[in-house]
């Protein structure tokens, strides 16, 4: 059956469907909005967790 | 039969986006996120904006994945009970399985994202307010003993220690000062009501004190309860979240809850009766003031320290 057909179950559920997608663009938009905090923070960080890695951290007094 | 007809089918009362919103208790989470965010503003570090929104937005969602997983074990109970009988797990709206996936998941979201947003303690403390509230409480408690309302205060008082802990990456004093605070107003608070509302608890089977211990003993434990939440909510204004602003207010609204809750335990069921329980109606209301302006000095006091005043 070709997608463009609309079924009437496409119409009962359009509020639930934009919800989800407001969620989804939402979780996206705090995703970014938090690595940029994070990064302007300045730690020193590995991007898998956005967590300060220690053993990335100059000691002081060595170059 | 294709999926679309089984679909039509079941189209009555259909699960809309607002009914998912509602499994989430949105009530319950608009007073986590005022006093999270209040423990926030108060701790000693500062956290930049765009952290502390993501950690009071997960810490709201980590509330609503417990009401979701309190709704999904409570829904017998919730289909005998005329208040609850409309939530949209027993009207037959969202399925069981539903409400508990969606706890569930969302349960995981709130505390790996406060975790990674945050600090790891704050994600732990998050983590154990969902399962004290979800296990603990709802599962275990809740149907057993009818200092329920105690137990389940509990974890309505963690998240001001959660929004703390975002901050500062630990417990102290002030923190559980301010747990302290939410925990032993609970009671008071809700017996109050329970003595006014004539509610079906009895139907569903959930020993609740008016019921199993009768009214006069609710009142004196609304008494004892508000007694001992008096030296908490003046202590906290000692600590260095407190001041002159904090202090005052504090003073004031525990002599008048302490004064409320004195009536309260001097009147019987009669004279309750005969003036329609405007006593306990008024502490009730009373009650609601108290918990809000209590953690709105303390937002002020943080105000006016950034500002150089107030405070210490």
């Amino acid at each position: 059956m070709p997608i463009t057909e609309t079924h009437e179950i496409h119409k009962r559920r359009f509020s639930r469907n934009l919800g989800v997608a407001l969620c989804l663009v939402a979780f996206i938009a705090i995703i970014f909005g938090l690595t940029i905090a994070k990064i302007q923070q300045g730690y020193s960080m590995e991007a898998f967790d956005h967590q300060p890695r220690l053993s990335i951290t100059p000691v002081e007094g060595e170059e | 039969m294709s999926d679309a007809t089984a679909n039509t089918v079941a189209a009555e009362g259909e699960a809309q986006f607002g009914d998912y919103v509602a499994l989430l208790k949105p009530r319950v989470m608009s007073l986590v996120v005022f006093t999270a965010l209040v423990g926030l503003l108060v701790a000693p570090v500062s956290v930049p904006p765009m952290i502390g929104f993501t950690a009071i937005l997960f810490i709201a969602i980590g509330a609503g994945a417990s009401g979701a997983l309190n709704m999904w074990y409570d829904a017998d109970i919730d289909r005998v009970m005329k208040r609850t009988a409309k939530r949209p797990v027993p009207s037959g709206k969202i399925e069981p399985g539903e409400a508990l996936g969606l706890g569930l998941a969302l349960s995981v979201l709130s505390v790996v994202m406060l975790g990674l947003a945050t600090n790891l303690f704050a994600a732990g403390l998050l983590a154990f307010t969902i399962f004290f509230y979800a296990v603990i409480y709802t599962i275990w408690l809740k149907r057993l003993t009818p200092q329920n309302i105690v137990i389940g205060g509990a974890a309505g008082a963690f998240p001001p220690m959660i929004g703390w802990a975002v901050a500062t990456g630990g417990v102290s004093i002030e923190s559980i000062l301010m747990f302290g605070l939410i925990f032993m107003w609970t009671p008071p608070h809700f017996w109050a009501l329970a003595l006014f509302m004539k509610s079906d608890y009895h139907k569903a089977k959930v020993p609740m004190l008016t019921v199993t211990h009768g009214r006069a003993e609710t009142r004196k434990q609304i008494l004892i309860y508000t007694a001992l939440l008096v030296p908490v909510a003046i202590g906290a204004g000692l600590t260095s979240i407190g001041g002159p602003v904090y202090l005052t207010v504090a003073v004031v609204l525990n002599a008048l809850f302490l004064k409320g809750a004195w009536d309260i335990w001097r009147r019987d069921e009669e004279a309750a009766e005969a003036d329609n329980y405007l006593v306990e109606k008024r502490v009730f209301r009373f009650s609601l003031f108290y918990l809000f302006l209590h953690f709105g000095a303390l937002a002020v006091e943080a105000g006016l320290r950034s500002a150089g005043m107030g405070g210490w």
